[in-house]
């Protein structure tokens, strides 16, 4: 395979705090590859913003190596480090636009800063908001604009320094799902007309399977699974995969049923079928489904369920059996 | 009542507080971006640098303008040519006046979002475009208050250079209202001092929102 374009290698992010330190970052290792999407996914605090900040050094690592393009960006100074963040472009979920500038001086800026004349500069600005679909903002200020299409001029203004990569923390999170979906759309435009790589952070696998090719899961600062979308959605192997898919409760003890009950985890494992249905014929019994959160991947049930237990033993081991024999995971839960 | 007298001390009042607002501009504006960009955590962080030029600030601050107008005595001395009168007094009212103006012009650049001048970061910017190209135009507004509220302090110490042999609106209501009683001029002196803060507020403020794009 050829040299990926960003590569990290045991990333180590540790933030001094009164009294002792966060391990913001404990050693993240992962490729990224040239002209794809990468997704990284994770809980809050998992450490994403801090992992994405690294990459363009606006924060800087305690420990271990960031290469793009083959080149330890961590060693770069002044000027060079400079041409290397015109190289690797960033938006934010609160877009951090320039509130005392028109739309195109925002788009301009970076062609400003990096010397470009006047006149060529002009011409690229009312391009890139072509390509954002804002020429007629060009003369609004952004708090005339909508969040959507402050997001879109971020965009713009990002790519006006001709970046390979852009980064994007959170880019849609402050956005109403609508507006989320045009943002994602033209993320992924970007992606195939200009062949920018794009890597994706977010906490919402709806962002990750809509446009990204690969995805990482972050957890308490470690990767706890990698792979291409498919794989990652459908084979989960990571607990805390397993959590953000809404497989596994995100924590057991606020999730405690009034009465005895059963979890039962489809982690795709299993054909379609009416397991329910059955377990009322073949055990007898009367099934109360007290909550489910079950969604379908290729034709595959994904999530979680929860029934009410019979109090007598025979009858609820007889229940265990029949499920963990249709190839599910069970788990019995007690109330508090 | 002679209304001349007014006038002329207006003129003299002017002729203290805009050179000397002006030259605390020109050192204290400096300074304030130097405080906001070398602490920690800033753009440029220099701890060192921004303890000991914090100290300065705070201690400059913190001496009383009359006193410091005796302090100065002879440093004004040897700056102006000569330690009183009204031009003379615009030394020591700069000395005064530069700390005020630097902390807050320092004031009006932590307003500005700090998610901002990361952004600018990320695109690739030195210090000197983050401070000429952000920081000072996103904090416009704000200075531009800030400035009208320097200037009537300023307008204020002004008031007090009559003990250094300084003229004005505040040393004519001084010598004439409280030394001979003349409190007709004292009470005209006073109103003109206080149109004319009102003027500078009203300005400010207009100005203020004028260059606020952030308003719709
Ligand atoms: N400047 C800092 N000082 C101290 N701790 C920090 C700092 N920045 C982040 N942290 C800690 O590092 C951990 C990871 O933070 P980070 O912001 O990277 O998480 P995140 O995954 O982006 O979360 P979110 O989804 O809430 O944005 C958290 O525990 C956070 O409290
Ligand atoms: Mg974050």
């Amino acid at each position: 395979m050829a040299q990926p374009l960003i590569e990290l290698r045991d990333l180590k992010k540790v933030y001094p705090v009164p009294g002792g330190e966060v391990v913001a970052l404990g050693g993240v290792s992962l490729k990224i590859e040239k002209g794809e999407i990468y997704g990284i996914i994770g809980m809050s605090g998992a450490g994403k913003s801090t992992l994405i900040r690294c990459i363009n050094r606006l924060d800087t690592p305690t420990d271990g190596q960031i290469l793009i393009d083959g080149e330890n960006i961590l060693a770069l100074r002044g000027k060079e480090l400079i041409r290397m963040r015109r190289r690797v472009s960033m938006i934010f979920q609160q877009f951090n636009l320039l509130m005392q500038k028109t739309v195109a001086r925002n788009v301009r800026y970076p062609l400003e800063i990096a010397g470009v004349p006047k006149a060529q500069a002009n011409q690229r600005v009312m391009e890139l908001l072509k390509i954002v679909g804002l020429e007629d903002k060009a003369d609004a200020y952004p708090a005339q604009l909508s969040g959507g299409q402050k997001q879109r001029v971020a965009i713009a203004r990002a790519l006006a320094s001709d970046p390979e990569v852009l980064l994007c923390d959170e880019a849609t999170s402050a956005l109403d799902p609508m507006t989320t979906q045009s943002i994602l759309a033209l993320l992924k435009d970007i992606n195939e007309r200009l062949g920018i790589t794009v890597v994706v952070i977010t906490h919402e696998m709806a962002v990750i399977r809509q446009i990204c090719t690969r995805v990482a899961i972050l957890d308490g600062g470690h990767i706890a699974e990698e792979g291409s979308v498919d794989e990652v959605f459908v084979h989960t192997r990571s607990a805390a995969g397993k959590r953000l898919f809404g497989i596994l409760p995100e924590n057991e003890d606020e999730d405690r049923p009034p009465v005895p009950a059963l979890r039962i985890v489809f982690d795709g494992g299993m054909e379609n079928q009416p397991v329910i249905a059955d377990l009322v014929k073949q055990c007898d019994v009367e099934v109360n489904i007290l909550s489910a959160n079950i969604r379908r991947l290729n034709d595959k049930p994904y999530g979680q369920m929860l029934i009410e237990m019979p109090r007598d033993d025979a009858a609820r081991r007889k229940i265990v059996e029949f499920l963990n024999a249709k190839g599910l995971t069970v788990k019995e839960v007690w109330p508090q | 009542m002679n209304w001349n007298q007014i006038w002329e001390a207006l003129a003299e009042t002017l002729q203290m507080t805009l050179p000397s607002t002006l030259i605390s501009y020109i050192i204290g504006l400096p300074l304030g971006v130097l405080l906001v960009i070398t602490r920690r955590g800033g753009i440029r962080p220099m701890p060192t640098f921004n303890a000991v030029a914090g100290a300065i600030v705070n201690f400059l601050r913190s001496i009383p303008f009359i006193i410091l107008l005796a302090m100065l005595f002879p440093v004004t001395r040897v700056v102006m040519g000569r330690a009183i009168g009204t031009v003379s007094v615009i030394f020591p009212l700069t000395v005064s006046a530069f700390p005020y103006v630097a902390r807050m012009v320092e004031g009006s650049f932590n307003e500005v979002d700090n998610g901002i001048i990361e952004a600018a970061q990320s695109m690739g910017s030195s210090t000197f475009q983050i401070v000429r190209k952000v920081l000072i135009p996103e904090a416009m507004p704000s200075l531009i208050n800030g400035f009208a509220i320097c200037m009537t302090t300023i307008l204020g110490y002004t008031a007090m250079a009559s003990a250094a042999g300084g003229g004005g609106l505040g040393a004519l209501a001084i010598t004439r209202g409280l030394n001979l009683r003349q409190y007709d001029v004292m009470y005209a002196a006073s109103i003109v001092l206080v149109i004319l803060v009102q003027i500078i507020t009203m300005l400010g403020s207009y100005f203020t929102r004028k260059f606020d794009h952030r308003i719709r």
